[in-house]
């Protein structure tokens, strides 16, 4: 610690760190624009000037840029002295000489870090009397809207886009005060990560563009913290609602987690709720397909004559955990079965063990970012959990850090860190069937089938122990960086179907834990209560509950389309004449053969407790109510139960979740305060900012009469402007970020204990499993048979970041942003079979054609299928059944480059 | 004593005849001090004698060359770990000294580029030449093939175990790259940005690794300290410091042009007796005494002698050495403007003051001299010229050499800038009209 005097009064803070950063971790305020917390300082917008003394007697001091001083103890400063205020009111004037007079009809408009530091600085006269300098914008795709006139080049955009997620299309081009940020030329950002380009700068440059559709100031939106649904991460997101529709998300802080940042499947993937194909009603099959919509009650009455002591309910890893539980209550665990496939069941099960097992680590992404060695087995995780792949990027850069340390650079001189390491890197090693957006940094790949990744990690695993063998080898190369690591990390998942992947990475994990090494495992599940789900468990597996439906069983279907687990043809004949209620927001293929359907609410419209890769469950609350007959799954339950005169017993969220965590988990309480919890002793948190424009205009869509405030008896949190949002609270309930002077997203470190550091109360969020003293497996592979043949090819599951997400296909512009669905070739096996690049090939079993792409990873012999459509077909497909499609139209090409370019 | 001994960088130049060719240059004891100092010294040894002799870099700054090398001589010394770097960007305004050495005298700059190799360690060392210097380049070229072709380059040269390998990188053309950071960063391919310091180049530089970046004349003075010892050197120079340089001066004077004499030649004695004087009818007013991002110097300074210390103390800094005469012909304003459009266009874009502040500051000094001037002008020039300015705020010194002809000239001519403003008009375009 060291003691910085601010105006003549003393600090406790780090020292180190840049003063910037202490100024703001000690809540004061100082103007910024081109530091960012995870992004670190580069001196450029000269905002930040504060006075700087030598000592007591010196009365005149030294002008000096907070973000690049590094503090000592017994410094003292002074942000208030006229100089350093002239200063930077000085450098508001010249960022405001260019910057367009558009405020109002600016997206960024209320929430500018921009307006926030003019305000600040006080600038408000203009003296400069030449032009502004125009610019012709580019279209940038379908999520980021592009408007140069108002950058004040910080460079934060490419900072963030190129130097920390790997970004290449996104540059600085030209130079003096005709800087400008953007591609060579028009086109969609490749990264999976451009969305926080919205957040990133800060002012209305890059601006979130299916939000300015139906655009709405954010002083006028409701929103309440939430948890992503798009993967198992379990980023924490600000979904936000105007008019009883979703509208945006926006990053919500988590140390642990996602940090700042988000991917873009998480921020784009949520408009599904707005979907026409909502259903909106209860409704009664009545003949082929047509559903009788408008009486509920008899929708619960059909429903319940269905119901009996045999009755399956299928519960799904994409429902919260009370949904589930509720379910389960209603059917009885001996009838219940979790909604993923016997293949899925048994990884998810195998991911339960290394999660109890204390003999490994599962890290949080933070920890993730300190991994020194990474080892990734099978998964594509820039495709599975994008998150994810992003704090890999930073943990590869930890060696930079070591180097600027010798060469004591601080290492929050971000530039100087980069110039110094250059390319150097920490170990990351990748083994997967075609490449990935992470090659890049590897230092090498390996490429093959599930049965050559795990014929590579059995022999890492040898390798530890034996060192005679071959130095230039893969294997080698990997347990030479795992063993010489502080904080070695494998990570695997379930994205190639194959829990021998998650089998091998154990055994390989559990030999080092043997040797002495500290090992970290991340296994990918495949959805975001997958984990939930499997520990709430039900004694029937979907092959079995399939049996029984076709043998006449009823059966309960919640927030699960079947056709996502099994194949068409398996789902066609077993439900082809079933007794089936279906409860879910769209209407897909499985509610096609419902008898009752009832409308379920979507994650934004209800509270509940998802629980992540690494068993963390996270309270994700209501922000608004659904319109129509739409209401929560467990609430449709409860009144089938009801009606059955057997009721579950509870009325109110609160009394599910109070069942719930009685006969599951106690911890679920404590994940997030209960509906009583006030602040201040009588306050509750509101969903509305205190700006928000009057009572009369909420419902303005539909009429300006004053609505009564719904009193919630769910959450804690109000549908109303009023009650208090004061950052100390429980971090669970943080419903935005919003500080007097701070209306950006900037304003998150007045919420936090320390810049980048937990929130005041806490990081929100509990693991549910708690390592137990059990050993894990050891024992190595059996001989593995590889069937591959010359004239056949193996089958591999593709997943894309867009297009391979259950809901975010519904989301138009992830839609707008998906590829062509394709299909993967080495390049002999496409020549083999005469398929030029871009052309469409019929496979067989698939109805629609898929566009060849040539992978440069791939190996011959095997085949890359979107993983959607993996289940459609058998594990290998043979030459004769592939088949150039001479009709073929591929999409648009603003979707290149989602498969990796390897 | 020879004229090489008293100017041993230009003596033996004879302009007519072209770059000196490499026999030529041996004739007359060319790299004979790399050969000794190569095969009988050691890289410290080197290093002392430089130090003793109290060479300053020539680019501007005047940083002692010796211990700039010292930063740079400790560990890693891997071989090839380190770069040499010649910085041949002359983009100074006014400025043509390098250009002079490189297109007249190539063998002399790789002579000093070998020296100083040697005595960082460096194995790999680059000339970062302007780019529109066409004729430098083709006669370092030739100089180079010459210099490979006798194994004064390359692997073991001078039959030792020193290894240099020599490159010429020719800029895309940016001023900013004269800058020593920001040429690294164009060295690398990167936008020609300056960096932050620290890290200083001796400790990271070029791709991460030490570097050190020296001006064209800085190296051109090395092979004769080599080669006539550090005493020899000192006593060359007039005043306290030592040796010669290359002094030239562009305006209005009956013979402009460029001459190696001894450091510390008064300013008037340079004008008078080697420029010529003024031509008639013009009257010296001010000097920019070491290229256009220098203080003005006026009447009262031009007995003073042109060193380091003496020109710094008189407010101004001897730069680059090359002066820009102001006669009383020439508007201080427009000027102003002139030089303000020179550097508001050669910002790289990256720190605020400079990037929006010069552009604001030409089109004040614009307004000004096209008679628009209005009340409060002047001290919204006088503000922006404080915050550009004062070394720190701003990220380089670009912007703050920027400033240092302005500022002065507000000092110096005010009462020309309050005319302006008064009388909405240029005095000078009528005078201008008669000549």
């Amino acid at each position: 610690m060291a003691k910085l005097f601010i105006d003549g009064v003393a600090h406790e803070v780090n020292e180190g760190e840049n003063l910037l950063h202490s100024v703001l971790s000690q809540q004061l305020d100082l103007p910024y624009f081109c530091w960012h917390p995870s992004l670190g300082s580069i001196g450029a917008c000269r905002q930040c000037a504060v006075i700087s003394y030598a000592n007591e007697e010196d009365t005149r001091g030294r002008l000096m840029m907070a973000c690049m001083t590094s503090v000592t103890d017994g410094m003292r400063i002074s942000l208030k002295a006229p100089l350093a205020e002239n200063f930077r009111t000085t450098v508001i004037e010249w960022l405001m000489e260019n910057h367009p007079h558009d405020c109002p009809v600016c997206e960024e408009g209320g929430e500018c870090h921009l307006q926030d530091m003019t305000v600040m600085t006080g600038h408000s006269f203009r003296r400069y009397q030449g032009p502004k300098r125009t610019w012709q914008n580019q279209d940038l795709g379908p999520f980021i809207g592009h408007e140069m006139n108002r950058c004040i080049t910080c460079y934060r955009c490419v900072r963030f886009y190129d130097d920390y997620a790997g970004g290449t299309d996104l540059a600085a081009l030209g130079s003096r005060d005709r800087m400008f940020f953007g591609r060579f030329e028009d086109g969609t950002l490749e990264s999976e990560f451009a969305g926080n380009l919205v957040e990133v700068c800060p002012t209305g440059v890059f601006t979130d563009k299916p939000f300015a559709q139906s655009y709405t100031r954010k002083w006028d939106l409701q929103t309440a913290p939430s948890v992503c649904t798009h993967c198992s991460v379990g980023c924490n997101v600000f979904p936000a609602e105007r008019y009883g529709e979703f509208r945006r998300i926006t990053n919500r802080y988590h140390v642990e987690i996602n940090g700042y940042f988000l991917c873009d499947r998480g921020r784009f993937g949520t408009h599904f709720v707005n979907h026409v194909k909502r259903i909106k009603h209860a409704g009664i099959k009545e003949s082929d397909n047509i559903f009788e919509f408008g009486d509920p009650d008899r929708a619960i009455e059909q429903a319940a004559s269905l119901v009996d002591d045999h009755t399956i309910g299928i519960g799904s890893p994409r429902a919260s955990f009370e949904n589930n539980f509720a379910l389960r209550e209603l059917v009885g665990k001996e009838n219940f079965c979790i909604g993923v496939n016997d293949q899925e069941l048994e990884i998810l099960n195998a991911i339960i063990k290394v999660l109890q097992s204390d003999e490994i680590h599962t890290p949080t992404l933070q920890e993730v970012e300190q991994a020194d060695a990474i080892f990734i087995v099978g998964e594509d995780i820039s495709n599975t959990a994008a998150r994810t792949a992003l704090s890999v990027r930073q943990a590869t850069r930890l060696v930079s850090l070591e180097l600027a340390k010798n060469a004591a650079i601080p290492t929050w001189q971000d530039a100087g860190v980069r110039d110094h390491a250059q390319h150097e890197r920490n170990p990351l090693f990748i083994a997967t069937p075609a490449a990935t957006r992470l090659d890049d940094i590897a230092k090498d790949t390996f490429s093959g089938s599930v049965n050559d990744i795990l014929d590579v990690v059995y022999t890492v695993s040898d390798h530890i122990t034996d060192e005679t063998t071959d130095e230039q080898q893969f294997a080698h190369q990997v347990a030479q960086a795992l063993c010489n690591a502080k904080r070695p990390l494998v990570i695997t998942g379930s994205g190639l179907a194959s829990v021998d992947l998650i089998h091998a990475a154990t055994h390989l994990c559990a030999k080092l834990n043997d040797t002495g090494v500290k090992i970290s495992l991340l296994v990918v599940p495949p959805e975001v209560n997958s984990i939930g789900v499997a520990l709430l468990g039900g004694d029937v597996s979907l092959s079995s509950a399939l049996t029984r439906i076709t043998a006449g069983s009823s059966a309960i279907v919640m927030e699960n389309d079947l056709y996502q687990r099994e194949s068409k043809a398996t789902l066609d004949k077993a439900l082809e004449s079933s007794k089936l209620v279906v409860l879910d927001h769209l209407e897909h293929s499985t509610v096609e053969h419902a008898t009752v359907v009832f409308p379920a609410t979507t994650i934004v419209e209800q509270s509940g407790t998802m629980v992540n890769y690494e068993s963390r469950a996270q309270r994700s609350f209501q922000v608004f109510e659904a319109k129509s007959e739409i209401q929560p799954a467990w609430k449709w339950l409860n009144e089938i139960a009801t009606k059955l005169a057997k009721p579950l017993g509870w009325n109110t969220y609160e009394e599910l979740l109070d069942r719930c965590a009685e006969s599951t988990y106690a911890e679920l309480l404590e994940v997030a305060p209960s509906a009583d919890y006030r602040i201040r002793g009588a306050l509750r948190v509101p969903r509305q900012t205190h700006r928000y424009s009057g009572r009369t205009a909420m419902h303005a869509d539909v009429n300006i009469h004053e609505p009564k405030t719904k009193v919630d008896p769910d959450t804690p949190l109000s549908y109303s402007m009023e009650g208090l949002n004061p950052g100390t609270q429980n971090g669970a309930t943080i419903p935005y970020t919003w500080s007097p002077g701070w209306n950006s997203n900037q304003s998150v470190f007045k919420f936090q204990q320390e810049v980048g550091g937990k929130l005041v109360s806490g990081d929100p969020g509990l693991r549910l499993i708690t390592p137990n003293g059990m050993k894990l497996p050891r024992e190595s592979k059996n001989a593995l048979s590889n069937d591959r043949n010359d004239n056949t090819l193996e089958v591999i599951p593709i997943h894309q970041v867009f297009g391979s997400g259950e809901l975010s296909n519904y989301s138009w512009p992830i839609q707008a942003r998906s590829p062509t669905p394709c299909v993967l070739f080495n390049q002999a096996d496409a020549e083999k079979l005469r398929l030029a690049v871009g052309s469409g090939a019929k496979v067989a079993g698939l109805t629609e054609s898929l566009e060849v792409k040539v992978d440069t990873r791939i190996p011959a012999g095997l085949i890359g299928v979107p993983a959607n459509l993996f289940r459609e077909m058998g594990s290998t497909l043979g030459f004769d059944q592939i088949d150039h499609d001479p009709d073929f139209v591929a999409k648009s090409k603003t979707s290149e480059n989602l498969i990796a370019k390897g | 004593m020879s004229l090489q001994d008293k100017q041993p960088m230009v003596g033996l130049v004879d302009e007519q005849a072209g770059p000196l060719s490499i026999s030529e240059y041996e004739r007359h004891g060319g790299y004979t001090a790399a050969l000794q100092a190569l095969s009988q010294k050691t890289p410290i040894e080197v290093i002392e004698l430089v130090k003793e002799a109290g060479l300053r870099g020539r680019g501007g700054a005047g940083f002692p060359t010796g211990l700039k090398w010292s930063f740079a001589q400790g560990e890693p010394a891997t071989p090839g770990y380190k770069y040499m770097v010649c910085n041949g960007d002359e983009m100074e305004p006014g400025t043509f000294k390098d250009r002079y050495l490189i297109e007249f005298n190539p063998h002399l700059l790789i002579e000093g580029m070998i020296l100083g190799s040697f005595a960082i360690q460096a194995e790999k060392a680059y000339v970062f030449l302007r780019g529109e210097y066409f004729d430098a380049y083709s006669a370092l070229d030739e100089a180079i093939k010459e210099a490979k072709a006798k194994n004064y380059l390359g692997k073991g040269i001078f039959g030792t175990d020193v290894n240099l390998d020599l490159r010429i990188h020719s800029s895309g053309g940016r001023y900013i790259c004269g800058e020593e950071t920001a040429l690294l960063n164009a060295l690398e391919g990167k936008r020609a940005q300056p960096r932050s310091k620290p890290p200083f180049p001796p400790a990271s530089g070029a791709w991460g690794r030490p570097t050190i970046v020296n001006n064209v004349e800085t190296f051109c003075n090395v092979p004769g300290i080599l080669r006539n010892g550090a005493q020899w050197y000192k006593d060359l120079g007039l005043t306290e410091d030592a040796g010669t340089k290359l002094y030239g001066i562009s305006g209005r004077v009956n013979k402009p042009g460029l001459w190696e004499l001894p450091m510390g030649t008064p300013i008037r004695e340079i004008v008078d007796e080697h420029a010529g004087g003024m031509q008639n009818g013009f009257k010296l007013r001010g000097i920019l005494p070491g290229g256009a991002s220098t203080d003005f110097l006026v009447e009262e300074h031009f007995d003073l002698p042109m060193d380091y210390a003496t020109i710094q103390n008189a407010g101004s800094r001897m730069g680059t050495g090359t002066m820009i005469l102001m006669d009383d012909s020439i508007c201080p304003v427009d000027l102003s403007r002139n030089l303000q459009h020179f550097f508001a266009q050669e910002s790289c874009g990256f720190c605020t003051p400079c990037r929006e502040g010069l552009p604001w500051v030409e089109q004040l000094l614009a307004k000004i001299e096209n008679g628009e001037g209005e009340e409060g002008d002047l001290e919204l020039l006088d503000q922006n010229a404080l915050y550009i300015g004062a070394p720190g705020n701003t990220f380089c010194l670009h912007a703050t050499g920027a400033i240092e002809p302005l500022q002065s000239a507000l000092k110096y001519f005010r009462e020309d800038f309050e005319y302006h403003i008064k009388n909405k008009t240029c005095p000078y375009k009528k005078k201008q009209v008669n000549h």
